[in-house]
């Protein structure tokens, strides 16, 4: 690892202006992406400024209709919470199947979300929920945040505070995952929301997380598993490893949007 | 240099640290607690599994600047030297729950955070499900499962946590 300077800010105006004030600085919460990457020389920011002691950062609450989860939430948090099981238990069972219970007990969602990691499970729900990423400077919606392999609408000085999920009426996340990293060889969360449905798909892309509009559309006239007959994923565009196949993921993507919506329907 | 005040197996510490310093790295070799491991170093195996405030954390995926403030409680603190053993480490022993016991340190201090989150009366199931981010490579996982669920029963009757 190269050397850097450590930065413990109190609040998220003092790491902004620290972000603003020190170039290629790096945000850390949890650290289990950026440490590792780090470590292999990967990444040598000369600046780390740390969330992880901000307080209220990490705050789960309900506001009005959305389930509101601060940035530095830790997985085992959210997995474990009363207030997201409540509200939306597929995305406390997401939180739940990251990593193992060590990285969970570190790993943050703001985190998560800014790495944009394509085979991280966040992004799927972030998407599919049709959650509001919110910054010190704004408000993104999903579709606009995420754009493509480890890359957001997050600009150099700019910092996840919370993300706003609404309510769906139904949701579920399946996974298969790599055996070893635990990440997804593919994740479908799909939501039923109160307008639409919405199937995202992570572990599959090479662009990272999407949707798959033709099952959206499917499952739209008819939540039920069995609306999918016959539809299929094309294989282009997904990602071919060592791991499995495009082709694989292709046919994989259709096995867990089937059992993802059975589990919703199974939930009732 | 950082310098970083924290507490570990119940003593405070003072120390300056280069802040790239991996918690691991300060543990076994600023303080010479060596009973913590680096496995792998890649946050894969749990060799290195110390309690940050109580919580299962890879030490080799923590900076030692990011404990600053914090308890951190390794293999060494669970029970006193000439003392008898943490009934975790007892039931390891009793039940042959280590063959090298490279990974062991990693193995207790896990099981001994299961318990905490989930209590006494463990299943196999749960056990396994739960021992995910721990690697042996020597035993395989049968009786590491079985120490595990009764050193969980006998941490009910014990005082040390």
């Amino acid at each position: 690892m190269y050397e850097f300077k450590y930065h413990r800010p109190g609040t998220v105006r003092q790491a902004a202006n620290l972000l603003v004030k020190n170039e290629d600085a790096k945000v850390i919460a949890g650290g289990h992406t950026l440490i590792p990457v780090m470590k292999q020389r990967l990444a040598s920011p000369p600046h780390l400024v740390d969330l992880s002691h901000i307080e209220g950062l990490n705050t789960i609450e309900m506001k009005g209709r959305s389930l509101v989860i601060g940035a530095t939430a830790k997985h085992a948090e959210v997995a474990t919470s009363a207030i997201v099981g409540e509200a939306i238990p597929a995305l406390a069972n997401l939180a739940g199947g990251i990593g193992d219970p060590a990285v969970r007990h570190k790993g943050t969602i703001g985190g998560s979300l800014a790495n944009n990691d394509p085979t991280a499970d966040y992004p799927a729900a972030v998407l599919a929920l049709g959650a509001t990423i919110v910054t010190n400077k704004r408000r993104l919606k999903a579709e606009e945040f995420f754009q493509g392999l480890f890359t957001t609408a997050l600009e150099a000085d700019e910092i996840i505070t919370k993300v706003m999920f609404p309510l769906p009426k139904k949701a579920a996340y399946v996974k298969f995952r790599n055996q070893a990293s635990r990440y997804a060889l593919v994740g479908v969360f799909v939501a039923r929301r109160p307008s639409d449905v919405r199937v995202a798909v992570t572990g599959a892309g090479s662009e990272g997380v999407f949707r798959v509009t033709a099952f959206e559309e499917a499952l739209k006239k008819r939540f039920a598993s069995k609306a999918l007959e016959g539809i299929n994923v094309p294989a282009e565009g997904l990602n071919s490893d060592i791991h499995g196949s495009a082709e694989y993921r292709a046919h994989l993507i259709g096995v867990l949007t089937r059992r993802a919506v059975d589990a919703a329907n199974a939930k009732e | 240099m950082a310098k970083i005040s924290l507490i570990v197996n119940g003593n405070p510490v003072t120390a300056n640290v280069d802040p790239r310093t991996l918690l691991v790295q300060f543990l076994r070799e600023n303080l010479r607690l060596t009973g913590t491991h680096v496995g792998c170093d890649t946050s894969q195996c749990g060799a290195c599994v110390v309690h940050l405030d109580g919580k299962a954390v890879k030490s080799c995926t923590t900076l030692a600047v990011m404990a600053d403030g914090h308890e951190i409680k390794t293999i060494e603190g669970l029970a006193a030297d000439g003392a008898p053993l943490h009934p975790m480490q007892e039931a390891f022993r009793e039940h042959h729950g280590l063959q090298c016991g490279f990974c062991t340190p990693g193995m207790i201090m896990t099981a001994i955070d299961i318990v905490h989150r989930k209590g006494h009366e463990l299943d196999d199931h749960t056990i396994r499900e739960e021992l995910e981010g721990n690697l042996c490579r020597c035993t395989g996982y049968q009786n590491i499962v079985t120490s595990i669920s009764a050193g969980a029963k006998a941490m009910a009757k014990s005082d040390l946590a």
